[in-house]
């Protein structure tokens, strides 16, 4: 498959990438490349300049912040996966770093990239959703951050603007009694490809009762959702296996459900309700 | 024979270091200097009528060569192929387009990505017309696919072979009047048996670099038979067999799909001679779903009539297999692949009848398997849910149907073909003591008292590979369009250099079954040389005798035999020279050892020593010719018959309807082994395509034609991560109509797997009252297929 011509630039500096994104804006951003590339070999995306961000220094580390945890825009799925940190403080993320794709394109593909994307079957949204991550966006006029649940617009659309780059997601630790999970069935079955449907949640346990909860799910709609409705049904219950069915019938409330090659609306539905009871069993019982 | 034998033995695969670090030569590595590379302009539509193409913003665009479009083909006619029923493809189109993905134009540029840009700026005006895609539709001929054709089947296949129609009518009244019977039951299932994309991890490709100061063609293409490219490309061009030269060094995998010769092959051919420079083509990923040939595609119902207590009394197929838009080098052949087997290892009577339709979609043709897998599947499901309608255990049911061992050299089966030897009992039995048989179904039993979905399935099956000319002569089948003299005889030729090192020169070659190791162990075993010094010589129609190619698990049985034979007449003149140099009795010299020996002394001589020999008449034996090399070809009397059994655990997830194979075992016999760890390696493979079939692939068209499935992210392929460990082992039942004894086994693990999976899944839902689902049983089907069931 070949893609259109266009240029490519990969700038040493932050400053400079972003500097191009002003002076032309119809340019795409490359990090892993795993999105942005299939889709201009299809030619389904013909961008004039590629800014290849990837010999940009201070972009690969996960950083311990205190509260948070900084995953900048050049890590690995493959990194976020390993990092004992994240399989720590933000489980839910981690299992859907190790379930993306295959090894290749996790050694290759980023976190940011992948938020960046938007897509509606990925693994990234839908934990960054439950983790309540905030997206740090830079762009030649400066840094913005953006709460998770306002960074999801439509169909492989984000609310970053085209000058802006994604140089950092950022999730807040799990604190005393919290815990959190994702859980999906892939489109080859298991936890293997794309998410037919799945779910991620993040809880928080004090005194035998549910006190926090924020769960999101994945693969039904036109973009990954928040379930406010399941975690409302969830805070200030007693977190059992009743209480978190009877709160994951809630899982599509709200939501445009859409049918695809891998699941009618029925079926998407009803996986979305057991996945998200899975997840919220997960993340419960991880959170003790 | 040599006194080492390392027939047999396990060797390690000697290409596998070259091909798994880069260093293999595909076609797609070869550059020449000057290539222009080629694009299609292909249709979008499944049925349209082409109002008009316009070439002439392509042409002026910088860096392009030319553009043809249908008239500047038309001279050369359509494509040929070997049973050329039906409409046979033009090899560009500006009539009436009749799949996605059909050739309008072809545009020539400097690079691949101009020559992309080029065909994107080729105008063409369709006006789009409705499409058949139903196979039932198609049979019923409301639309025809081919105006010019009076319906949309192109021959309908029935058996036993050779019935007439008085003979099958008085074979359906005997199966009629069994079902009557007070103590029959009588089960029937309609199953679909989907399409599926062959999808070699290297796709098509072809170079051709026509030599006008010479009239003659070098052709490098990625196919897995040179021969008959070679013998195509002289027909289209009016040139001799001895001005084409085909070269397919390295293939990366074909499964059949690159068994056919293409309309891109004969126009990278045309382009390159018109223009008189090197002409590239490479079919990218998302092309490839629409332009090269697809497989399987039936839905046809299996009935099954026997009495309570486990004799079946009668099998009967009837159905319609989806031939495609064109017919290609088989098309229409296959399905009569799977009515050679349409009785499987059993002997019960079995009525078979398949319609083949033709369709607004790509072309179907070889396929691993071929007709056979489809053939397989839809008996052992139906057997299977005989075995349960009756209550009794689904091996004993396949037990007391076998063709029993004492009927075998002579055995002919229920299809009406002389099958070579066979032993399925103890093949079945094998199965059952390596699975542990009995304690697999306690443990099921125990996981399902724990509510866990846990199935066990089995499935036997026979293939019929390897062939031979006879029987296929006697059915018609012939390469005569291709310029190849006789259908499928085996050749080899064998020469040892000066230096005592040895060719082995074969014109079938691997797409990844490993014939530079395979080859060198027959010859090395025959000469008592090290592998090590034997080279093989494959895919190049200059350096090889003529042979028929790659396909049908033949390579072995047939091209193998050919080689042994060789080896023979290269080892009896060895002999002599050895016994010159020696003074010893020819009769006393064995091989071994890297050189001769006379039988228990310690007189010995190298074949380097014989070779130098060999080369310098003044020093032979009076009246012996310089030189040493031999040539053989053979021709095989009969087909082979591999068989076994494959045994699947799975867990099914009902709340999902997630599939996990927990357990996979396979029990095959191809005859004597030359290769055990090729053995091997060819049976997961094909295991890994029949377990596709089962659970992940679909080549799912629309009703408009539109293959929905036509990117790797939709058309899902297994892959290791999601497959079991397989425990394989092997019955041995030598064949007796090739000196090797060797069956086929590149196919048989595909035509034994699929329906495997199927009767564990459906074993694990049993008591949820599901009797079949339909492939690929992704989560979305089962889960589906549980909520029927409990309403």
């Amino acid at each position: 498959m070949y893609p259109r011509q266009f240029e490519y630039v990969a700038p040493s500096g932050l400053d400079e990438a972003l500097a191009l994104l002003d002076d032309n804006p119809g340019a795409k951003v490359l990090a892993g490349g795993m999105s942005l590339l299939p889709l201009m070999k299809m030619r389904l995306l013909s961008p004039e300049l590629v800014v290849d961000i990837g010999r940009i220094g201070g972009l690969g580390d996960i950083t311990d912040n205190g509260d948070t945890i900084s995953i900048g825009a050049l890590v690995r799925h493959a990194e976020v996966a390993s990092s004992s940190l994240i399989q720590a403080q933000g489980a839910a993320l981690a299992a859907a770093a190790s379930w993306t794709g295959d090894r290749q394109v996790r050694n290759r593909g980023t976190c940011c990239g992948s938020m960046a994307h938007a897509d509606v079957a990925a693994d990234q949204p839908v934990a960054a959703l439950a983790l309540g991550a905030t997206m740090v966006a830079a762009s030649s006029s400066g840094v913005r951050e953006i709460a998770a649940a306002d960074f999801f617009v439509d169909v492989m659309t984000s609310a970053l603007a085209p000058n802006e780059i994604l140089t950092e997601v950022r999730i807040p630790k799990a604190g005393a009694g919290a815990g959190s999970a994702y859980d999906k069935l892939g489109r080859r079955g298991g936890h293997s490809d794309y998410a037919v449907a799945g779910a991620a949640a993040s809880v928080t346990r004090s005194n035998g009762s549910v006190s926090a909860a924020s769960v999101a799910v994945t693969g039904v709609g036109v973009r990954p959702v928040l379930a406010g409705a399941v975690a409302e049904a969830l805070v200030g219950s007693d977190g059992s296996d009743a209480a978190v069915e009877a709160a994951a019938a809630h899982a599509v409330a709200g939501v445009e459900v859409l049918e695809d090659l891998y699941g009618s609306v029925e079926y998407k539905i009803h996986l979305a309700k057991v996945f998200t009871a899975r997840a919220v069993k997960a993340a419960l019982a991880a959170a003790g | 024979m040599s006194s080492t034998s390392v027939l047999g033995g396990v060797v390690r695969r000697r290409e596998d270091p070259a091909l798994i670090r880069g260093g293999g030569l595909y076609t797609d590595d070869v550059k020449l200097a000057g290539t222009a590379h080629a694009a299609f302009v292909r249709s979008p539509y499944a049925h349209a009528r082409v109002v008009s193409v316009d070439t002439s913003a392509a042409e002026a665009m910088e860096g392009v060569a030319a553009v043809y479009t249908a008239a500047d083909v038309e001279h050369l006619g359509p494509l040929i192929a070997q049973a050329p029923v039906g409409a046979l493809r033009p090899l560009l189109n500006n009539g009436t387009v009749k799949h996605v993905g059909e050739a309008v134009a072809m545009v020539m540029a400097e690079d691949p990505y101009l020559a992309r840009d080029a065909a994107d700026a080729v105008e063409v005006d369709y006006d789009p017309l409705p499409a058949v895609v139903d196979l039932k539709e198609s049979l019923g001929g409301a639309m025809k696919v081919h105006d010019d054709m009076d319906s949309n089947t192109l021959v309908t296949w029935a058996g036993p072979f050779g019935a007439d129609e008085d003979a099958l009518a008085e074979l359906r009244a005997g199966i009629d009047a069994a079902k009557s019977r007070d103590d029959t039951v009588v089960v029937s299932q309609e199953m679909i048996n989907q399409r599926l994309i062959p999808v070699p991890i290297e796709p098509r490709s072809v170079l051709a670099d026509y030599q006008a100061g010479y009239g003659r063609f070098d052709i490098y293409s990625s196919t897995q038979i040179p021969s008959a490219l070679a013998g195509a490309i002289g027909r289209y061009f009016g040139m001799a067999l001895n001005q084409v030269t085909v070269k397919a060094m390295e293939v990366g995998g074909g499964f059949g799909c690159k068994l056919n010769v293409y309309n891109d092959e004969v126009l990278t051919a045309y382009a390159s001679k018109q223009l008189g420079r090197p002409v590239k083509w490479t079919e990218t990923r998302r092309e490839a779903a629409n332009s090269t040939i697809q497989g399987r595609g039936w839905v046809a119902t299996a009935t099954m009539t026997g009495t309570n207590d486990g004799e079946i009394l009668g099998f009967e197929l009837e159905g319609i297999a989806d031939m495609g838009a064109y017919s290609q080098n088989f098309t229409v052949a296959i399905p009569f692949l799977g009515l050679f087997v349409g009785s499987g290892q059993y002997r019960f009577p079995t009525y078979w009848k398949m319609d083949c339709v033709t369709t607004h979609t790509m072309t179907t043709d070889a396929y691993r398997g071929a007709g056979r897998p489809e053939a397989a599947y839809y008996l052992e499901r139906i057997i299977d849910m005989y075995s349960r309608e009756i209550g009794m255990d689904p091996t004993e049911v396949r037990r007391r149907n076998y063709i029993p061992a004492s009927d075998f050299p002579a055995a002919v089966s229920p299809m009406g073909f002389a099958m070579d030897t066979g032993d399925y009992e103890a093949n079945l039995d094998a199965a059952l003591e390596s699975a542990g048989w009995s304690g697999l179904l306690a443990e099921r039993d125990a996981a399902r008292a724990e509510g866990r979905c846990v199935g066990v399935g089995i499935a036997t099956y026979v293939e019929v590979c390897g062939f031979g000319p006879a029987p296929l002569v006697d059915l018609g089948f012939s390469w005569a369009e291709y310029q190849m003299p006789s259908a499928f005889n085996g050749s080899g030729l064998v020469r040892i250099h000066p230096d005592g090192s040895a060719t082995v020169s074969i014109g079938t070659g691997p797409s990844g079954q490993g014939h530079q190791t395979t080859w060198a162990q027959i010859v090395g075993d025959g000469l008592g040389m090290d592998v090590e010094r034997i080279r093989v010589i494959h895919g190049d129609t200059e350096e090889a005798p003529p042979s028929i190619g790659s396909f049908g698990s033949r390579s072995a049985a047939v091209d193998g035999s050919a080689c042994y034979e060789a080896t023979r007449k290269v080892q009896a003149k060895a002999a002599r020279i050895a016994a010159h140099l020696l003074e010893a009795s020819e009769e006393d010299i064995e091989f071994g050892d890297g050189g001769a020996r006379v039988a228990g002394t310690d007189s010995s001589v190298s074949w380097e020593e014989i070779a130098k020999t060999a080369y310098q008449p003044h020093l032979l034996p009076e009246g012996m010719e310089g030189g040493l090399e031999a040539h053989a070809i053979f021709s095989p009397g009969n087909a082979t018959w591999p068989f076994g059994t494959h045994i699947a655990v799975v867990e099914v997830d009902p709340d999902t309807g997630n599939v996990q194979i927990l357990r996979y075992i396979g029990m095959d016999d191809c005859g004597n082994v030359i290769s055990p760890m090729i053995v091997d390696g060819q049976i997961h493979g094909g295991i890994a395509q029949g377990i596709g079939q089962a659970l992940f692939e679909d080549a799912v068209y629309d009703g408009d034609g539109n293959l929905l499935a036509g990117s790797l992210m939709d058309y899902i392929l297994p892959t290791a991560a999601d497959l079991p460990f397989f425990e394989l082992d092997r019955t041995v039942t030598p064949t007796d109509i090739n000196p090797l004894g060797v069956k086929g086994i590149g196919e048989a693990g595909t035509i034994g797997a699929a329906q495997t999976v199927v009767n564990a899944v459906v074993d694990a839902l049993e008591s949820l009252g599901v009797t079949h689902i339909d492939m690929p049983l992704r989560p979305r089907r089962v889960w589906q297929a549980i909520q029927d069931a409990r309403t």
